[in-house]
């Protein structure tokens, strides 16, 4: 019923909108027992390995993928990348939001103790990194959320708070480009203080710097994966100028982040462990070719750079390559320490059903806020669109 | 002044009163795992023959727990123990993370789960007295006192018996120190939970703070760069833009966006 009066507007039940009922439901499901009978029925978490898939995944990917909206903010208000570039502002800051609230969902399922996620505010420890990712986490999804509100106030035409936010752009972006610089660092600084826990592949002090790195990195290539959801999603035209841009800032970051992790492990002799006959080498160095080698062959090639298929290629891998390096970090490395550990179907569920989520919202609000230039509004792209978004 | 409990491997003889006296004192259940959770805060390890160790909270001097909390729900007391308040906690899970001899334990199984681990009897000893286990054991094996004082008495007995002791007192410098304190007639090294510490010499939290230190510089001079940044290169802009127009610009406006007089306008 609620369906049919909304097909006008949205796709009809497709397959995609059937998976994410489905998750939502074995989510909800999940979610139950986990509130009432314990983190343990629904993980495979213990003493000796307490942080799974919701921290490797949901949180140290979730905010690394949210990356790109601090680092085309930074590019296009503060370093003046260029006209161009403003088209891609508002869906990457979209999906940085998005993605933070997404963590913040995900930590309210992995706490002990939830309801007291807000302590940090008052009970302080600035000794614990743990309190400056919690600070980070809040603040940083504030500025997002006054990034993101001038698309709400012209929606509904509300002049006065547009032009206060105007006004205060550049405050914000700059906010936002040093809680993120924090924040993103502060990730891998949590690892910091396990080095006898952590494979040496994996264990630097150089941690924080890297994951830096690695996120200005895998926001610039979601950003271009984004683009082209968007797309397929809503036959919006594909800014390739842009895109091969955007490109070319992955090869310098991917360039420099090689340059950064190998001078390092050669320096304090790590790297003769990547050359064992391993598990953890294999997964080291897929992760190194996946994030950051192929990505780098590839736009490299001047026909390539400039080519739809390569350049999403070429961000799916980076994507890919990143995953695999936050899940090594915070699962792979600490196995040999805890002991193996792979998470319960009702962990991946509630992780898919978040990502599902993810990509439903983003959509709704594309189709009916001023995400996209004005070209190209969400009824004009609705009407286009017989087509079912990301089918 | 900092108490400490002095562990001699050697006079240790497997009886596990210290246990039993631990699940008295602290009201845990009884259970039949051997290994630490939140129903027991100590065990008595086999380690060959007739060698048994104490495995337990070693109450570091700097707790790596106590600095890793994000909400200093676990404190380091003036008096020496560790302890965990459960009103604060939120659950994060960092303490167990970052423990270097994986002490704390989950209630997985609670919707309400508490960090669980010894306490050395913090109440006991705030009353005056000493530990549930110390007071329990019959051979000496473990010492409730004044750190500095145990550590005289180690001293004294790694002097009188060199023969039999491994010459070196764990818990005076590793991890920075521990309140626990153990000596021993077999190599330290063949104890896991000591041995991966072994070598770590400096506090685990120095790690974390070093970079933590950095942070008011970091936001001070990234903050004056990008603004910098910003003023220099619009500031280009600005004076291009004013030689082509020959006309003062007002304000910048820099949202990629029409302002809304021109979205009204084109409705
Ligand atoms: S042994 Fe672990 S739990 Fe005990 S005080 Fe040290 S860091 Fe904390
Ligand atoms: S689980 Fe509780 S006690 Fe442990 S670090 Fe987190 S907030 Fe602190």
């Amino acid at each position: 019923m609620k369906l049919n009066a909304l097909g006008s507007r949205l796709p009809r039940l497709t397959f995609w909108r059937g998976l994410l009922f489905a998750l939502w439901i074995l989510g909800a499901y999940v979610a139950v027992i986990r509130f009432t009978k314990g983190l343990g029925a629904v993980t495979n978490l213990r003493d000796d390995f307490p942080w799974g898939l919701w921290i490797g995944f949901d949180v140290l990917c979730g905010v690394a993928l949210a990356a790109g909206g601090f680092t085309v903010a930074a590019l296009v208000y503060i370093f003046d990348a260029g006209k161009k570039y403003h088209a891609i502002v508002r869906p990457t800051i979209l999906t940085a939001f998005l993605g933070y609230l997404l963590v913040i969902v995900a930590l309210l399922f992995d706490l002990g103790r939830p309801w007291n996620i807000w302590h940090p505010i008052i009970m302080w420890n600035p000794h614990s990194v743990m309190f400056e990712v919690g600070w980070c986490v809040m603040l940083y999804t504030a500025v997002l959320a006054l990034e993101f509100s001038p698309v709400v106030f012209e929606k509904f035409r509300w002049r006065w708070p547009l032009r206060v936010m105007r006004s205060l752009t550049i405050v914000l972006v700059v906010a936002g480009v040093l809680l993120s610089t924090l924040h993103q660092s502060s990730l891998g600084s949590l690892y910091l203080i396990v080095p006898q826990k952590m494979h040496p592949l994996w264990y630097s002090p150089l941690l924080p710097l890297l994951f830096f790195i690695s996120a200005v990195g895998v926001g610039l290539a979601m950003t271009i994966f984004e683009s082209f959801l968007s797309h397929r999603a809503f036959r919006k035209e594909l800014e390739l100028d842009v895109l091969t841009g955007l490109a070319r800032g992955v090869i310098l970051v991917e360039v420099i982040y090689l340059t950064v992790r190998f001078l390092d492990m050669a320096g304090r002799g790590t790297l003769s462990f990547a050359f064992h006959p391993t598990r953890e080498a294999g997964l080291f160095w897929a992760e190194i070719f996946l994030m950051s080698v192929v990505p780098i062959v590839i736009y490299s090639v001047p026909k390539f750079v400039v080519h739809r298929t390569w350049l999403f290629w070429g961000a799916v891998s980076t994507v890919v390559g990143l995953v695999m390096n936050r899940l090594n970090v915070s699962i792979t490395s600490l196995e040999g320490w805890g002991g193996a550990y792979f998470p319960k179907w009702q962990e991946i569920v509630v992780t898919a059903a978040l990502v599902a989520t993810g990509f439903a919202v983003f959509e709704w609000v594309a189709r009916n806020f001023p995400i996209f230039p004005r070209e190209e509004t969400a009824e004009e792209a609705a009407l286009a669109g017989e087509k079912p978004a990301y089918a | 002044m900092s108490k400490g409990i002095l562990v001699d491997i050697s006079l240790c003889i497997g009886c596990e009163s210290c246990m039993e006296a631990c699940r008295t004192a602290n009201g845990l259940k009884p259970t039949s795992q051997r290994r630490l959770s939140p129903d027991n805060y100590v065990i008595v390890e086999n380690l060959e023959g007739d060698v048994y160790y104490r495995h337990a909270c070693m109450h570091c001097e700097h707790a790596t727990c106590v600095s890793a909390c994000p909400v200093a729900a676990l404190e380091k007391t003036e008096l020496g123990p560790v302890i965990w308040h459960a009103e604060k906690c939120m659950g994060c899970r960092y303490c167990l993370q970052a423990c270097p001899f994986q002490i704390p334990t989950y209630e997985w199984h609670n919707p309400v789960p508490s960090v669980r681990k010894c306490t050395m009897c913090y109440d006991r000893i705030v009353a005056g007295g000493q530990p549930a286990c110390t007071e329990a054991c019959p051979t000496g094996a473990i010492l409730f006192g004044e750190r500095e004082d145990l550590i005289a008495e180690a001293q004294r007995r790694l002097r009188e018996e060199p023969g039999k002791y491994v010459q070196h007192i764990y818990g005076v410098r590793e991890v920075g120190g521990t309140s626990l304190l153990y000596i021993s007639h077999v190599p330290f090294e063949k104890i896991p939970f000591l041995a991966r510490n072994l070598s770590v010499q400096e506090p685990l939290p120095e790690l974390t703070w070093r970079v933590l230190s950095k942070i008011p510089n970091l936001v001070g001079f990234g903050g004056v760069f990008l603004f910098g940044v910003y003023w220099i290169i619009n500031r280009r802009i600005k004076l291009e833009r004013m030689a082509k127009e020959n006309q003062l610009e007002a304000k910048e406006d820099f949202i990629e966006e029409l302002p809304p007089e021109q979205l009204d306008s084109e409705e």
